[in-house]
């Protein structure tokens, strides 16, 4: 198992090399970060060159990478422009930990623009998979128990219209009946945007009160989903001999399903949330964004519009790092769950 | 012998989309206490059908116990509510399943599939249900049972795993044990100490035995009565001794000459049984049996005739007497 893990660890190696190289390119090639530098004036030309040479914008793709993997405190660069680099680099690069400056919040540094947002996008996105998860297993075994039942088709037609339903619709929707119209009503309403109100301050339950609305639309597309994946799973292993076996042992109903029958079908549950986990982290940039919610999607959108590669390549890097650790965290909980399966 | 279980004309019927499938027609039977008594037939005859039913197994929908009674002990196990039930299960009456490679649960040890069923029905703790699983593993014949508690379904070969079932269905010393073709998926020589091991249970603990098979050869040496079952019907029904040395259902007989004898030449083609049990969709009005039945006469084909005794203790359901081939 341990040489199992060292070796997807070192596989993921140039794999994360790979990833960072194709993301490089596609954002050096998909904007130009000088172009919205100026702000309202237009940006001249040789402030442009000069920008250029301090972002380093002037070198070739491949030295631009270069850079940002190892870092320019090796060199001298070229800041005045007169052809002679004079002046040494300072950059570390990716490799010894920095992910360099933002480019348009000038100076920046990236690690401190991600961590002032993670968290808040952790507690979001942790907060509605948790939501998700529950709810997705006790309304799929019921509904799966309860096969062909009113509630299960109840349950199901509810699910396809939840799963069809775009995240910004749900999202407006909520606002609409739970904020503004509960309010004109008379009945307490929920905050729609942002962390907390400034006026009362950075409380729990001020925080928790404002997360309610967007991890309830979020929530509610991805248990339609869900649900129906674990009353699909569950279904099939209510079928299994083992099941039968169990029952005629005259196991207490709430054994079969939650110990017999659920760690079963637990497995391809596992999968499908190890993919979503490392997604979390990019935050819902929808959501995010309707809700006015602090957090890596907001940070990512605002950051992606203007072609700021150092922010958005530490972002996607942070997301890669954590799908490949995912990966191997739910192959481990696979083999927990599953003692036929074992990794050598 | 006290009557331990007393079947009365169970009927149980699958309702699916291509019809109702008569699984069961109306059996009845009894078990005394410390008798085997072994259910015969083809495949999809309704023998495991009329065992889930008494177990009270038969998914529902589609499949439904549509009449009888099923009376253990003085009490019809067919009106109890489900959490009654479960205590019938596993505690009165336990089952052992066909395919024990599936019949395990593959994500659990099999020292918790065992004790389980300890902790909810004897009410032991842990610790004792530790000590009684290691004992029935122990009794079934399982070495090391210390060191293989703790040991998955898939670490087992298939006999050890039947071996495993059958410490589960022992573990609350049931009054009944259900074997529904426990020894099919084994090889020969597991199968024959799989029936010595229950052989050797079943008088120790003084248990009545249902043994479900399809092979005649296995029941001779274990059952005391016999139940021979065709398309949900009871066909024929006598003392061991009286179906194997006389037996008067041209099913029985047919089934008997198709059995493999080491006294016969082995160039001799084994006889069949032509065609194929009837759809259970659509029983044809007379006897099930009669398209297949080399005494068919023409009777047969309009009524479907009753059980009636023939001879102390044996009955059969045939118009035809096979002696003579003529009706009786």
């Amino acid at each position: 198992m341990t040489q199992y893990i060292i070796r997807r660890l070192l596989q993921a190696i140039p794999l994360l090399f790979i990833i960072s190289l194709i993301l490089f390119i596609l954002m050096r090639n998909t904007g130009d970060p000088l172009a919205t530098m100026g702000g309202r004036r237009l940006t001249r030309p040789e402030d442009r060159e000069r920008l250029a040479r301090q972002f380093g914008l002037d070198k070739p793709i491949y030295v631009q990478y270069l850079y940002w993997l190892i870092g320019n405190d090796w060199t001298k660069i070229d800041m005045d422009g007169d052809g002679i680099p004079e002046t040494p680099g300072t950059r570390k690069g990716v490799l010894r930990g920095e992910f360099g400056t933002s480019l348009v919040i000038r100076g920046k540094p990236v690690s401190t623009l991600i961590w002032e947002r993670l968290p808040n996008t952790l507690l979001l996105m942790i907060t509605t998979e948790v939501v998700i998860i529950i709810f997705s297993i006790i309304i799929g075994v019921y509904s799966a128990l309860r096969q062909y039942s009113v509630i299960d088709h109840l349950v199901t037609t509810v699910s396809f219209v939840g799963y069809s339903m775009p995240i910004f619709f749900i999202a407006l929707a909520s606002m609409y009946l739970f904020a503004v119209n509960f309010k004109k009503w008379g009945l307490p309403y929920l905050p729609t945007v942002g962390m907390f109100d400034p006026q009362i301050g950075k409380t729990p339950a001020q925080v928790a009160l404002h997360m309610v609305l967007p991890v309830f639309s979020m929530a509610l597309i991805s248990i339609a989903g869900y649900s129906r994946f674990v009353r699909a799973t569950m279904l099939e292993v209510m079928n299994e001999d083992y099941i039968r076996t169990a029952r005629a042992k005259g196991l207490p109903n709430f054994t079969i399903l939650f110990i017999h029958a659920l760690k079963n079908a637990s497995l391809p549950l596992v999968t499908i949330i190890g993919l979503d986990i490392p997604m979390l982290l990019g935050g819902a940039i929808v959501t995010e964004r309707i809700f006015a919610w602090p957090g890596m999607g907001r940070l990512f959108l605002d950051h992606v519009s203007r072609a700021d590669t150092p922010v958005v390549m530490g972002i996607l890097m942070l997301i890669s790092v954590a799908v490949i650790v995912f990966q191997l965290i739910t192959d481990i909980v696979y083999a927990w769950l599953d003692p036929r399966i074992r990794y050598t | 012998m006290a009557t331990l279980l007393e079947v009365r004309d169970l009927t149980t019927r699958f309702h699916t989309l291509d019809g109702v499938v008569h699984a069961v027609n109306g059996i009845s039977y009894t078990l005394e206490e410390g008798q085997t008594l072994g259910i015969v037939g083809e495949s999809g005859c309704g023998k495991s059908a009329s065992v889930l039913s008494v177990m009270r197994l038969i998914p529902e929908p589609p499949g439904k116990i549509a009449a009888g009674q099923v009376i253990y002990r003085g009490q019809d196990l067919l009106k109890l509510n489900e959490s009654q039930m479960q205590h019938i299960r596993g505690k009165e009456i336990a089952m052992v399943f066909q395919d024990p490679m599936t019949s395990l649960n593959p994500v659990l040890t099999i020292g918790r599939q065992i004790s389980e069923a300890l902790i909810v029905h004897m009410g032991m703790t842990q610790k004792q249900a530790y000590q009684r699983t290691l004992e029935l593993l122990n009794m079934v014949g399982i070495p090391q049972a210390d060191s293989r508690y703790g040991d998955y379904p898939h670490q087992f070969s298939g006999g050890m795993r039947q071996r495993v079932m059958i410490a589960m269905a022992l573990a609350c010393m049931p009054s009944i044990l259900i074997a529904d073709e426990p020894t099919t998926a084994l090889d020969v020589t597991i199968q024959a100490q799989i029936i010595d091991l229950v052989k050797t249970l079943r008088d120790r603990l003084g248990m009545a035995v249902i043994w479900i098979t399809h092979d005649l050869g296995i029941i001779a040496g274990l059952a005391e009565k016999v139940i021979v079952m065709y398309a949900g019907f009871i066909v024929e029904r006598g003392d061991v001794d009286d179906i194997y040395d006389d037996p008067r259902h041209p099913y029985t007989l047919a089934l008997l000459k198709s059995l493999p004898r080491v006294d016969r030449s082995s160039k001799e083609r084994l006889a069949t049984i032509p065609g194929l049990p009837p759809d259970l969709l659509s029983l044809p009005p007379g006897c099930p049996f009669a398209p297949r039945c080399a005494y068919v006469i023409e009777r047969c084909r309009q009524e479907n005739p009753r059980l009636e005794i023939v001879d102390s203790h044996h009955e059969i359901a045939c118009w035809v007497d096979v002696g003579t081939g003529r009706e009786r």
